[in-house]
């Protein structure tokens, strides 16, 4: 039977781990190659690393970043942040990533989603969206969450799937860092609409939250950062749970 | 030692080459007919479209080379697929190492079932088989396709999503996985393990 996944999200600039991580047997914290070790050994399922450098020079450090994460662990990464070009992803899945994520790009410039699926495939292909609720209706968010669109969320939710996403990821902003869930009724909404997979992101607090997105959410895959780099919640003991809770699970 | 990888146009093929590494074989990325015929291991990774891969396939006669080989061969994903019969995908005649057919997955209810299988899921109905020797307990494996190898003589382990489909084939001195063992955490790691031990 095919199992949900987890997904722990490491922020990254200038090739380390921003966000604080509680882990006390990292020798350095702020190595994402040691974490992403530490993740993989755990159970999680998957990773993903958002690159939040700003620079344009510094992407040879995530590229090299990207290599060593590669050699170093023996689970699916996807790779995230200010990507915008057939070019850019090329240079990403060289180094070793599995997926790439887009987000502001696809926005920008929807038809660069078509171009990159045949290019590469829709396989490596995720289409992260950022989705915060105005007066009742969810629309699209660029530059985290801050800057609104006039892209309704399940309307353009189902157009990147046309054009050949792979998965889509959906960060719910008003769900983000309040620790109360995810944003099931959404999530369930547009993953029930959609023949593609979706990546559940933002309001993870609780085990529970996770049973919720997987049963109510029907999320294919939850994401979810400080609670695991801040031991809140361990992988090893959030997958016994849901396996306990009847929720299908890699063990 | 020497593994040849098959170099192709077919997707990233970076994480096959870094999980030999890890495994301290001698691998090669490769498309000379003389390097690939002389190694003790074969490779035949891919992702992406299979009528375009066949075409590029025999415009460089790689189709009878893979035909031609002795020693032990795997293909992977896309490789599976393409050393069978027939695939659904753009109706495309295959190398035919394998009498079977591929088919694209048609969910009876799509809420349920998504297209592409994307995830980890399990090995089922193990033949005793060199390559599946000592597997860990968990057997899960990390697929990502649309199409998938019908169930056959060859089939030497299957997996489920909407109904059993052929999860690793072997026949003679050829084995196919479908899913990404390069991806497959130690379960995955223990299948290329043993075949660069065959």
């Amino acid at each position: 039977m095919l199992t949900k996944r987890i997904i722990p999200c490491l922020d990254i600039k200038d090739g380390r781990t921003v966000k604080g991580v509680n882990f006390v047997e990292l020798r350095d914290a702020g190595d994402p190659v040691e974490l992403a070790k530490i993740y993989s050994d755990e159970g999680a399922d998957e990773l993903v690393f958002l690159d939040i450098t700003a620079t344009v020079d510094k992407r040879k450090t995530l590229a090299e970043l990207v290599t060593k994460v590669a050699k170093a662990i023996t689970i699916p990464f996807t790779v995230g942040g200010g990507i915008s070009t057939v070019e850019d992803v090329k240079f990403l899945l060289n180094a070793g990533a599995d997926k790439i994520s887009i987000n502001s790009a696809a926005v920008n410039n929807p038809g660069v989603i078509d171009q990159m699926a045949r290019e590469f495939g829709s396989q490596c292909i995720v289409v992260a969206i950022d989705t915060r609720d105005l007066d009742g209706i969810d629309f699209v968010h660029t530059h985290g969450g801050r800057k609104a669109t006039l892209l309704k969320t399940q309307a353009w939710a189902q157009e990147v799937a046309d054009r050949g996403a792979g998965e889509i990821l959906l960060t719910s902003m008003d769900h983000d860092g309040t620790k109360a869930g995810f944003a099931n009724e959404l999530l369930a909404e547009i993953s029930s609409a959609l023949s593609i997979p979706v990546i559940a992101s933002g309001g993870a607090g609780t085990m529970q939250h996770f049973k919720d997105v997987f049963t109510f959410g029907k999320a294919d895959a939850a994401l979810a950062a400080s609670i695991f780099h801040f031991k809140e919640i361990g992988i090893p003991e959030l997958k016994r749970y849901l396996s306990d809770s009847e929720i299908s699970i890699r063990k | 030692m020497k593994t040849a990888v098959i170099k192709y146009n077919s997707g990233n093929v970076q994480s096959v080459l870094y999980a030999l590494e890890r495994l301290g074989a001698d691998a090669i990325l490769t498309d000379d007919p003389e390097e690939i015929r002389s190694a003790d291991h074969v490779i035949f990774p891919g992702q992406g479209e299979a009528s375009t891969a066949m075409n590029y396939l025999k415009g460089r006669k790689l189709d009878q080379l893979i035909r031609d080989i002795k020693q032990p061969f795997l293909g992977v994903c896309l490789g599976l697929q393409l050393l069978c019969e027939h695939s659904e995908e753009n109706d495309t005649e295959c190398l035919g190492i394998f009498p079977v057919k591929v088919k694209r997955f048609i969910p009876e209810n799509s809420q349920e079932f998504k297209v592409p299988h994307v995830g980890w899921n399990e090995l089922e109905n193990l033949a005793d088989d060199p390559l599946l020797k000592d597997l860990p307990d968990s057997r899960f494996l990390y697929y990502v396709h649309s199409f998938y190898a019908e169930l056959s003589e060859a089939t030497i382990a299957s997996t489920h999503y909407i109904h059993d489909f052929t999860a690793i084939l072997h026949r003679d001195n050829y084995w196919a996985i479908q899913a990404h063992p390069e991806k497959s955490s130690t379960v995955g790691e223990k299948l290329l393990a043993n075949f660069l031990s065959l």
